[in-house]
């Protein structure tokens, strides 16, 4: 198969398709509608099943349900339907139970607008439902990653019996991009012996819950996902470096911010200032592997975000004090311009000769 | 070479479509690129507009702020995209409905009356090719061949749209720089 020009939310779903999934239950909302319009043509096709859920709490419960019959399952919502999901991807967790949940950001708090942000990473990345842990957030940036991110964010799900999360922004979801459809190999996954598909004098029942009332037992349990947290921890961090070799000025970015970022970079580049690119894939878990390697050499770390300031908490982190973290972030559905990056990396680095040629 | 542009105009009159032949020619001839509406809520009779970017390296930024080649359609993206167009740039209008002429000399200006040879051709809807025809004829961003083969594949089917697609674009080539000429 050749390259296909497509939107970004369909290529999310037709992604999934590449990766086995058959079952999609979701609610319309912009900036990820096409994403679920094209479920529900694609997945009959397949011999899949798409059903239009009457709220977002209902679509995030099928999956939980789908998902315990054994099947891959996906549901995508954009920020204020993404926190009505919140009660159920910690059931999800709880219950040690695979799915690919998507959100594709716009402005909030609350109903906000329809345009692109990044301001639900603190609620992905740090829990966002009641309870200890942590899902595997992935973030892609171009329409090609995402094939690749859904196939893996599928297999990591399986993997290790837990929900993923794929983030975008809604300009991800909006715009347009040759891709590829390229199916990838994996390591076989372990039997799904765990699901509830009926007892045929196979033995006992099987049971999925969350529930255990006894406080020994639940404790157990928490451990038992900790180790999980622990392992996903160490094998699934992912980032991209770019121009890192004599960098003094670093920019941390992620998404399509990352994109923008690299317009600004390059100009830099051409104007003699040195700069370098750590894009964070994995946001958790978040790579501090680029940091320690970095942190004693260069200058500055430069965090940029279509939020308030939010990765900045865990660049701080990673960095730990040995390296000073600066912030620009425009936010409320605003993209910051390469115009504005390039500005802020001028300020930073004390000025350039030539800096009025923007 | 990297071209960043963006096609401006009210709902309806072809700014998406046209961004989009755009993008997939210039994937058929083998460069990077990218398409990005603007999807907010727009006012009715405003700006719907287009950020496209052909590259031969990957794209970054899908957003363009800068443009080196500009279409607008109506007045109110003729307000909002005139003073945006980089200095060397293009910007073509189309005459018919834009009321406004650029005042600006670093840029060439193309002034076309794209609604009324459409009008002329029997259908209003195909201005976008009229203004395809000049862009292209004036700055040789993709070969003429692949654009007419993208609008041909992108209508497959309907023939009568094809031909007037591609007379409209035929038309459109008659204008060049005159403005600034």
């Amino acid at each position: 198969m050749g390259k296909v020009l497509m939107k970004g939310n369909e290529v999310i779903a037709e992604a999934a398709v590449t990766a086995d999934c058959k079952y999609f239950f979701g609610y319309p909302i912009t900036p990820q509608s096409e994403l679920v319009a094209y479920m529900a043509q694609r997945l009959p096709e397949v011999g899949g099943l798409f059903l239009q859920a009457e709220s977002e709490v209902a679509a995030i419960n099928m999956v939980y349900g789908a998902s315990s019959a054994g099947v891959r399952v996906m549901t995508s919502s954009s920020s204020p339907g993404f926190s009505l999901k919140q009660e159920g991807i910690s059931f999800l967790v709880g219950s040690q139970l695979p799915a690919v949940v998507v959100n594709i950001m716009r402005g909030g708090p609350g109903l906000g607008n329809i345009q692109p942000a990044q301001s639900d990473y603190f609620q992905v990345t740090k829990g966002g439902g009641h309870g200890d842990y942590h899902v595997p957030v992935l973030a892609p940036s171009t329409l090609q990653e995402i094939v690749d991110l859904i196939q893996d964010a599928f297999y990591i799900a399986d993997s290790y019996r837990t929900p993923v999360i794929i983030l975008g922004d809604g300009m991800l979801g909006q715009m347009m991009e040759p891709v590829e459809f390229r199916k990838k190999e994996y390591p076989p996954l372990p039997k799904k012996d765990w699901a509830t598909t009926g007892t045929v004098g196979d033995g006992a029942p099987k049971t999925i819950t969350s529930l255990d009332l006894n406080a020994e037992t639940l404790e157990k349990r928490n451990i038992e996902l900790q180790k999980k947290t622990d392992s996903m921890a160490i094998h699934e961090v992912r980032y991209e470096e770019q121009m890192m070799e004599d960098a003094e000025t670093v920019i941390v970015a992620y998404g399509t911010v990352a994109r923008i970022a690299m317009n600004a970079i390059k100009k830099a580049r051409e104007d003699g200032i040195k700069v370098g690119l750590i894009r964070p894939i994995s946001l958790w878990p978040f790579p501090e592997k680029p940091f320690l390697e970095s942190r004693e050499k260069v200058k500055r770390y430069l965090c940029v975000e279509m939020s308030a300031g939010q990765m900045i908490e865990d660049v701080r982190l990673a960095v730990n004090g040995h390296t000073p973290v600066d912030f620009f972030g425009r936010n409320g559905g605003i993209v910051p311009t390469q115009e504005e990056i390039y500005e802020q990396i001028v300020r930073k680095h004390g000025g350039v000769q030539h800096a009025n040629s923007l | 070479m990297m071209h960043e542009l963006i096609i401006a105009g009210f709902g309806g009159q072809g700014v998406m479509s046209m961004g989009q032949w755009l993008t997939s020619a210039g994937m058929k001839e083998g460069k990077y690129v990218t398409w990005l509406p603007s999807y907010g809520p727009e006012q009715r009779g405003g700006t719907a507009n287009v950020s496209v970017v052909i590259s031969d390296d990957p794209v970054g930024s899908p957003v363009v702020t800068k443009p080196m080649i500009t279409v607008v359609l109506n007045n109110p993206s003729f307000d909002k995209f005139e003073p945006k167009v980089k200095p060397g740039g293009y910007l073509f209008i189309n005459s018919s409905l834009v009321e406004r002429t650029s005042k600006r000399t670093d840029i060439e200006v193309v002034e076309i009356p794209a609604t009324e040879i459409a009008n002329e051709l029997g259908n209003t809807k195909v201005a976008n090719s009229v203004i395809l025809g000049s862009l292209l004829e004036n700055t040789h961003l993709l070969s003429e061949q692949t654009l007419r083969d993208t609008i041909v594949d992108s209508l497959s089917g309907k023939n009568d749209l094809v031909q007037l697609n591609l007379a409209a674009f035929e038309e459109g080539k008659g204008y060049s720089n005159m403005v600034n000429a």
